[in-house]
């Protein structure tokens, strides 16, 4: 993989000589590989390859972006770039300061998926199914490997040229029930940055999760309403990326005055045990890097500390707008994008309870553990839990249908009232903004209880 | 294509290249203001090899390495699933038109001038109103060849503009939104501002949410948000031939009212889902899935009609480096003969819903829906009294579209390949924060 280094070294040397007030480029060399079995059947193997690139210029406070494939003529394509940040110009864009960066960061060689061979996945993915099916009464089933190298190198006009590599992959399962009047569905995602072996050791968790597809045919469905809940880790993961962590994304709020307001720093989110981290610096996650895609170091930073809102996160040109410091955090999901403010691995930091006492004083309430989705509007949002159970005298009862919750965010951060004491990441799916989709990262919290959740029902 | 042709066919018995180039301009504006303007290309070459009776795949963007693509299709190949179809004979197709030459003669600065007057257009009705979207005109080529002989191909083109307002007060936000699509270039604006327009005026005061089983009415957009992904998912022949689609086994029994009819139809001109072919080369048709309440068919790409022992009816879709799916191209449901008023006025207590988000989270496969009313009105008495917040609705389609009080005669295109008239539901599950 070295085709696109040297078309990288020519657009560094001509971009420098165009005038802009900032150009930057991206080459990105890429592979995947995806094995998926639906059923007791193979459905599909599949690889592919992709080479390509783009030009980003500013001009007087314009952005113009151009990408390709073909990276023959970038003179052209550097022009375009320019002519169309031209038409745009409105002369108010500024860029938080950055230093020239030469920097080669590689893959470590045993974080690298394609040194397995495709024999070795099939064969682990044969291998769930196989477990899967070990479940008597199930329908179908669906189990999806994929994974993928890529090598990226950003050159920008004032001298940076980093070269990094990275790997991802991704699993998916599903069991499917049917009792002939009802389709009951329970799943699993999984993920890491590379590793294998990480993803090798499922076996006790496919199993659970095919009996629970079946078990869901007789489980009877919640009375909508709110409840007192408790969320599991994965599913509290998911819920601070989407109540709180959308909502942290800076170019959400810096152009709008009404919502710069609203997001105050020093603002009072929740109790003093509530702290929310997000940060690409946080080793060996999906969402880790150590250069955001326009050349800014990877930081880590409070979003809340002790329940006040102390951070945000910022590309460059957020941050210069909102007198702050950028923080790593623009990243765009290929060559085919420019990078916006993302996520990289977000969490809710562990606090003292345990799960026990969580529980203990609830007389009716709802567990919810593991996720289907979520998604926001910023001061609304709603997430699913894959599997969910009543809290009963403060006892866990039965298992009841999987369950959607909604909230505010700026009232449910504050009705979190326990935080537990096991953090725990949440490395499946990936991450849609904008149109970007998927982004790896990462989410992950110990168990919360969040008081007058609402949740929907019968 | 033909070179990467001749060389697989040296290791395949039989083998199909498909390519796909596109030229896509978005223009993005952000708080009222344009923001950036991009220029995107792209071509990507697939080949899909039959070796030893089973199959490879594999994707490029870089169509000159051939040696690379032909050798990775065949690496999967050993491992790939056992073909169950044959190549079809290319030619022969429907004449459906997608492609408007004119698209190329919109200028960036008459589409800069079009967002701005949609801007303008919704801040003179709510001045406080934060816009942000765009306008994206594209063109997309697509050729394909195979072993059974012949090579096909069209062009499509697609212009799209859109916006999204939102609305803050205190803590409050209100979200409206409206996009169109077509073949053709757009020029006027109205179909979007119009439509947000009257959702700031339905949305100007708030209503007390109700926390019980009404009557609710679901708005073209409303129906898109919440209705369509499980009847996408019960029909593709895929979850059939599995067994995980809840109407698998019921073709020709009343499933739905009698009310309701849909069908998939990739053949109306300048409709931005169409198109002549399916990714696969298979002659696009309308089929009629659901007729009088009762589903009639169900829709397939080559190698899942292989295994269901029916034939493809041209459904077989790429999505990104994926082997070729059942895939929906244009949803239609058949609009009714009730006004919007006619159903509004029946109503004492209900909700409209025109956007319901996240309610494609939970069980899809088994028909269910819940979310979040992001945008939805409270009716009393017959008439629209304001928007509700903090508000869930959750039901399952299969008890929902068995009973429709009425269809609306209003159908509207969302997003270029699903249109949709108006349900009105007798009732659906509240559920809303005290």
């Amino acid at each position: 993989m070295s085709q696109i280094e040297n078309i990288a070294k020519e657009a560094s040397e001509l971009i420098k000589k165009y005038d802009a007030d900032y150009i930057e480029a991206h080459f990105e060399e890429s592979a995947s590989s995806h094995i998926s079995y639906r059923g007791k059947k193979l459905d599909s193997v599949d690889s592919s390859r992709s080479i390509g690139g783009n030009i980003r210029a500013k001009v007087k406070g314009g952005w113009g972006f151009t990408s390709f494939n073909n990276p023959d003529n970038l003179n052209r394509r550097i022009e375009q770039a320019i002519s169309q940040a031209k038409l745009v110009s409105r002369g108010d864009i500024a860029l938080a300061p950055a230093e020239a960066i030469v920097d080669t960061v590689l893959l470590d060689s045993d974080k690298n998926p394609f040194k397995i061979p495709l024999s070795a996945k099939k064969e682990l993915a044969s291998e769930y199914n196989d477990i899967i099916w070990r479940t008597p009464g199930l329908q179908t089933s669906v189990v999806s490997y994929g994974d993928s190298v890529k090598k990226s190198i950003f050159v920008n006009s004032i001298g940076s040229f980093i070269n990094q590599e990275r790997a991802d992959i991704t699993v998916y399962l599903m069991a499917v029930a049917t009792d002939g009047k009802e389709v009951q569905q329970s799943g699993i995602s999984m993920g890491s940055r590379g590793d294998f072996s990480r993803i090798r050791t499922l076996h006790p968790q496919v199993k659970e999760m095919a009996d629970k597809a079946i078990e869901l045919l007789t489980a009877p469905q919640a009375k909508g309403g709110e409840y007192t809940v408790v969320l599991d880790p994965v599913l509290a993961g998911v819920f601070v990326h989407e109540a709180f962590g959308h909502l942290s994304e800076a170019d959400f709020v810096y152009e709008n005055e009404n919502l710069r307001q609203l997001m105050t720093l020093g603002k009072e989110f929740g109790t003093k045990e509530l702290n929310i981290v997000d940060g690409a610096a946080v080793p060996g996650l999906r969402g880790s890097f150590k250069y955001d895609d326009e050349g800014t170091p990877a930081t880590k930073t409070y979003l809340i500390r002790e329940g006040k809102l102390t951070g945000r996160l910022h590309s460059r040109e957020t941050a210069a707008r909102m007198g702050e410091a950028a923080t790593g955090n623009a990243r765009a999901v290929s060559y085919r994008y420019p990078p916006i403010v993302r996520m990289t691995n977000t969490y809710i930091e562990p606090g003292t309870a345990t799960f026990e006492e969580m529980i203990s004083g609830i007389k009716e309430g709802i567990y919810a553990k593991n996720w289907y989705g979520g998604t926001t509007s910023m001061e609304m949002f709603t997430f699913s839990a894959g599997e969910a159970y009543m809290i009963r005298n403060g006892k866990i009862a039965e298992l009841i249908r999987p369950v959607v919750l909604t909230g505010n965010v700026f009232e449910t951060l504050k009705n979190i009232d326990a935080i537990g004491n096991d953090l725990d990441m949440n490395e499946g799916g990936g991450c849609g903004k904008g149109g970007q989709f998927p982004l790896p990262v990462s989410n992950g919290s110990p168990h919360i209880r969040i008081r007058h959740c609402l949740v929907g029902g019968a | 294509m033909e070179r990467i042709l001749e060389q697989a066919q040296k290791v395949a018995e039989a083998a199909e290249v498909f390519m796909v180039s596109t030229e896509q301009t978005p223009l993005k504006f952000e708080n009222n203001r344009l923001k950036h303007i991009l220029s995107k290309q792209s071509q990507t070459v697939a080949l899909r090899i039959i070796k030893n009776g089973r199959i490879g795949y594999s994707v490029t963007t870089d169509i000159d390495d051939v040696r690379m693509l032909v050798n990775s299709a065949a690496e999967t190949a050993a491992f790939g699933t056992e073909a169950k179809f044959a190549f079809p004979a290319l030619g022969d197709y429907p004449q459906v038109s997608v492609y408007d030459p004119g698209i190329e003669a919109v200028s960036m600065e008459q589409m800069a001038k079009l967002g701005k007057e949609m801007i303008d257009a919704v801040r003179a009705h709510t001045p406080e109103i934060a816009c942000d979207g765009g306008l994206t005109k594209s063109t997309t080529s697509i050729k394909i060849l195979n072993s059974a002989g012949g090579s096909a191909g069209y062009r499509s083109s697609t212009f799209s503009m859109g916006l999204e307002g939102t609305v803050i007060q205190d803590t409050d936000m209100l979200f409206v939104g409206e996009d169109e699509s077509s073949c053709h270039p757009l020029t006027d604006t109205r179909t979007v501002t119009s439509s947000i327009i009257r959702q700031l005026d339905w949305a100007k005061e708030q209503a007390e949410a109700p926390d019980k089983a009404l009557p609710v009415i679901f708005t073209p957009s409303g129906v898109a948000s919440a209705l369509v992904s499980p009847l996408i998912s019960a029909f593709n022949g895929k979850n059939v031939y599995e067994g995980s689609s809840p109407i698998g086994d019921k073709l020709g029994k009343a499933v739905f009212d009698p009310k309701f009819c849909l069908k998939d139809d990739a053949t109306i001109p300048f409709c931005p889902g169409s198109r002549p072919f399916d990714d696969e080369g298979v002659a696009t048709r309308c089929t009629a899935l659901i007729e009088k309440g009762v589903p009639v068919a169900f829709y397939y790409d080559l190698q899942t009609a292989g295994l269901a022992n029916t034939k493809s009816t041209g459904n077989g879709a790429r999505s990104g480096a994926r082997l070729p799916s059942p895939s929906a191209s244009v949803f239609v449901i058949e609009p009714g003969t009730t006004s919007f008023k006619e159903m509004l006025s029946d109503i004492k207590e209900g909700l409209v819903i025109e956007y319901v988000m996240g309610a494609e989270q939970g069980n899809v496969l088994g028909g269910d829906f819940a979310g979040n009313v992001l945008l939805g009105y409270k009716i009393d008495n017959g008439k629209i009294t304001g928007r509700v917040k903090n508000t869930m609705v959750s039901g399952n389609i299969y008890q929902v579209l068995k009973d429709i009080a009425a269809i609306g005669s209003d159908s509207k295109w969302i997003g270029g390949s699903f249109s949709t008239p108006s349900l009105y539901i007798p009732a659906l599950s509240i559920s809303s924060k005290k």
